[in-house]
């Protein structure tokens, strides 16, 4: 997020929501959101293909068809331009290629919008007016906005929202990702992906290798690694060998699971560490128990880029042992003595390699933790980004046509399918499938349907129904709502027995993130005669 | 600036201040049941009733706002003696179980009734009796415990907007309900729990803690939420090695993010930590099954493994998924381990998914 959680409870003078469902997977952020709209009269806007919980609040709600978001969005900023609504000033001193991007959006009227998203003209225009003449405007999203072959092009649009209405470093403004899970801004922090090292120091700048190749006494390969999606990919063509999954669990969280299945298949050697056996270490060649977040210390970063403390309550369950002592041991054995007396003493070389963190101490942690960047130790932390000015110097506008989903419906496959997360359950259920309570409540899988679609097939409510796509298919309880739209269904991904991801295309990935497109597949759903 | 006298002592408080706020600065420790700083003000219990010189009756602290020139006691023979006669009409309705309550030991009843002395109800008698079932496996609700603070019914508004609670019928029939006295699952609640964080007795408790600590028994250990990127902080409850509970810290400068309010994942999610399923060993795959091994062969295993694919194909046929869910300082190790170690920068973790 560019600007800090609390202020979507007292800042925000307009909250626009896209592709985020946030009172059921964000619930406390979502409380904050409805609070502000009651108690302070914030407007909302808000924009999902299923008509969630806060739409029924929402100044207004926009149903659009799911993969239309650049479309919808440009729409939007075609009236902010037309109808002179933009923040000029922002526009000439803090940003730059405004006028390339003005010449796309020039075509983008309500009426032109209006039938590739579904949505009313008149909706885009009274969402457009909201959010530019409010005062303090907050853009927020989730995966509903990211997972799809377009995803990089919906972020930079509503990035080029928020340049057009100088909508960015002051409180209540911003472009602010909620992110899903407990530590995933941690992650991508520490260099858990394949460019980058800490704080996303590239690693294929030469400077960057040195300081790390000083630090750590090797020698750094400078070729950019495989994302996660690539790697399966790499898996089942048989060019990637071995496997090392710490905490994760393709075999329920990839697109495509017959493809998941074939390439774990495929490599010489998996290992998993885990806490449980879950459906990926039921495959694996060894497995190492791990301990969960209850016995260990540590540090975990929020989605507002706070970093605050992990403590340990517990000792390690049986013959568990640390995470961080497993990866220790490991890589004593394979020539590379590691040791570490304590998570803090990690903590204090990653300070020393990683400019944002380098003033974070765990003592400065206790009580309310810190925002990073945090350059030194007497530095108060971050809240609010891009005040003064973005990292570039100049915010980039950047001009995005809008381009349809890979997949879409046709005769043999007339719906959309998409996939996204309940209240009650948490990725891929490894933890709250055995919490009793959570998986008493919510103990299956659902397809959600609208009862026109439900009622063409013949369809009831509860009864168990088939979804069947390109890939593969899943049954499972039908639950008629009307809150999906007739051409629109919606399942959840937690469950191992009735997997979604069965059901999602690993073939098209966006072309910048790699992220796959859960949120639109081409379905079909039977009856179970 | 206003000044007035607390209990002798004359102190300044800035306008608009209410007389509670007032008397606490003054270091008066004022007994409150349905007051809450995060809530919006109820004034029903009268508990904190101060003699305020030149009144007829007793203020209600909580709902009056300090004004110059009050002369206040907090404490005088007629405040004891209104909060004695609130606590034993409190008491008469109140089904006191104490023994096996998971309150016991911090519940504010048995608090002001030890404080006041109140050993005994002149008021008891035949009282209404409510049923206890509501099948949800989260919130045990026993309304013959309940004061009527309606601290539940304010949080549910006020903090998570859920508004699924309110009061029903009056006088000794009122009750907390959901809409038409139905089961919770058929409101709007959301099982946040926030009406047990706030309930000041044990009407309202968790059904997944349930008779596994008391509050005094258990430690509190402060951490942040293994579940979403919300980054809320939460109160693992210890006994005894055993984590037996969540309860949240509503401090803001210890909970910055939540201020105490929880999801239902948060609050009552927690219990996997204990499952029968948890892994305590290394395992080895070995005839198609897998079989436990001790740390020093599985950890060899793996490492010749490793070497041997490494050796064979090169750095980049390995790769590493990390994790999203694992700390900071893991994810630092699992990339060093990938870089330096094995020589390639493939590893990732699940942010795209």
């Amino acid at each position: 997020m560019t600007n800090a959680i609390g202020e979507l409870e007292k800042d925000a003078t307009a909250i626009f929501l896209i592709g985020t469902n946030t009172t059921e997977n964000h619930p406390v952020i979502g409380y904050k959101i409805r609070k502000n709209v009651r108690e302070n009269g914030a407007k909302l806007i808000v924009a999902d293909p299923r008509e969630i919980e806060l739409a029924k609040m929402a100044d207004v709600y926009m149903q659009f068809r799911p993969g239309t978001d650049v479309a919808l969005l440009n729409g939007m900023m075609n009236v902010i331009i037309n109808e002179g609504l933009l923040d000029k000033e922002f526009v000439e001193t803090r940003t730059e290629a405004y006028e390339a991007f003005a010449q796309v959006v020039e075509k983008y009227t309500p009426e032109y919008v209006s039938p590739i998203t579904g949505v009313a003209a008149e909706d885009i225009r009274k969402a457009a007016r909201i959010y530019a003449e409010a005062e303090r405007a907050s853009i927020c999203y989730a995966m509903g906005l990211t997972q799809h072959s377009t995803g990089t092009d919906n972020v930079k649009s509503c990035c080029n929202l928020a340049l057009l209405t100088g909508n960015l470093g002051k409180p209540g403004t911003g472009v602010n990702p909620l992110r899903g899970q407990n530590n995933v801004q941690g992650a991508c922090d520490m260099g858990a992906l394949p460019v980058v090292f800490t704080a996303y120091q590239g690693v294929g700048i030469e400077a960057n290798r040195e300081k790390f190749e000083k630090a750590w006494g090797v020698k750094l390969s400078g070729q950019n690694g495989l994302t996660l999606t690539a790697a399966i990919n790499k898996a089942h063509h048989g060019e990637l060998k071995a496997l090392l999954v710490l905490g994760e669990n393709p075999m329920v969280s990839d697109p495509d699971l017959d493809h998941v299945e074939d390439a774990l298949d495929n490599l010489e050697f998996l290992m998993v560490q885990d806490i449980f056996l879950t459906e990926t270490a039921q495959r694996a060649d060894v497995v190492f128990p791990g301990v969960t977040f209850a016995e260990k210390e540590g540090t975990f970063t929020n989605t507002e880029r706070r970093v605050q403390r992990v403590r340990k309550a517990i000792s390690n369950r049986g013959d568990a042992r640390q995470d961080y002592e497993i990866l220790c041991e490991l890589s004593t054995r394979l020539g590379y003595p590691m040791s570490y007396s304590s998570p803090e003493e990690i903590f204090e070389e990653i300070r020393t390699l990683t400019p944002s963190y380098a003033g974070i101490t765990y003592q400065r942690l206790e009580g309310k933790g810190l925002h990073w960047p945090c350059p030194t130790e007497d530095h108060p932390g971050t809240p609010i980004l891009h005040k003064e000015k973005f990292n570039r110097g100049l915010g980039l506008f950047h001009a995005i046509e809008f381009r349809e989903a890979a997949e879409l419906p046709d005769a043999e496959y007339p719906l959309i399918l998409s996939t996204g997360r309940s209240l009650f359950h948490y990725h891929t259920g490894t933890m709250t499938r055995r919490a009793v309570a959570l998986d008493l409540h919510q103990p299956e899988n659902e397809i959600q349907v609208n009862p026109a679609t439900a009622a063409k097939l013949g369809i009831i409510d509860g009864e168990m129904a088939r979804v069947v796509t390109r890939r593969g298919n899943i049954e499972l309880k039908a639950r008629l709502t009307d809150i999906v739209k007739e051409n629109v269904i919606f399942t959840f991904f937690h469950f191992s027995e009735a997997a979604a991801n069965v059901l999602t295309n690993a073939s098209v990935l966006d072309p910048v993130a790699g992220i796959p497109e859960y949120k639109v597949s081409a379905a079909r759903l039977e009856k179970i005669s | 600036m206003i000044k007035l006298t607390i209990d002798g002592k004359e102190i300044e408080v800035a306008r608009g201040t209410m007389l509670l706020d007032a008397c606490r600065q003054a270091g008066a420790d004022i007994p409150t049941l349905c007051y809450d700083p995060d809530l919006r003000l109820a004034g029903s219990c009268r508990m904190c009733v101060v003699d305020v010189k030149g009144r007829p009756a007793l203020v209600a602290s909580c709902v009056a706002p300090a004004e110059n020139g009050m002369v206040v006691q907090t404490e005088s023979d007629d405040v004891v003696e209104s909060r004695k006669i609130i606590l034993e009409l409190l008491a008469a309705r109140h089904k006191f179980e104490c023994p096996t309550c998971e309150k016991d030991g911090e519940c504010k009843l048995q608090d002001y009734m030890y404080r006041y002395g109140v050993k005994e109800s002149r008021y008891d008698g035949e009282g209404p009796h409510f049923g206890m079932e509501d099948p949800n496996p989260f919130i045990e609700r026993d309304y013959d415990k309940c004061i009527m603070c309606t601290r539940c019914v304010r949080a549910c508004d006020g903090i998570t907007g859920a508004q699924a609670i309110n009061v029903k019928d009056r006088g000794h029939h009122a009750k907390i309900a959901a809409p038409f006295d139905g089961k919770l699952a058929d409101s709007t609640c959301v099982f946040c729990g926030q009406c047990i964080m706030v309930c000041p007795v044990g009407a309202l408790s968790s059904k997944v803690a349930a008779g596994q600590g008391k509050p005094a028994q258990n430690k509190k250990v402060l951490t942040t939420c293994t579940y979403c990127g919300t980054g809320c902080t939460l109160e693992l409850n210890v006994n005894n090695d055993r984590v037996v509970g969540v309860t949240s810290n509503r401090d803001e400068n210890w909970s910055p993010v939540n201020k105490g309010a929880l999801c239902v994942k948060g609050r009552f999610g927690w219990d996997f930590i204990h499952s029968p399923d948890r892994l305590t060993t290394p395992m080895i795959r070995e005839n198609g099954g897998l079989r436990p091994a001790s740390w020093d062969e599985a950890l060899d295993f793996a490492a010749g493994k490793i070497k041997e694919i490494k050796e064979k194909y090169g750095p980049d046929s390995l790769a590493m998924f990390s994790s999203a869910r694992v700390t900071n300082e893991e994810n630092y190790l699992a990339q060093k381990l990938m870089r330096a170690v094995i020589g390639t920068n493939n590893v990732d973790h699940c942010a795209r998914l």
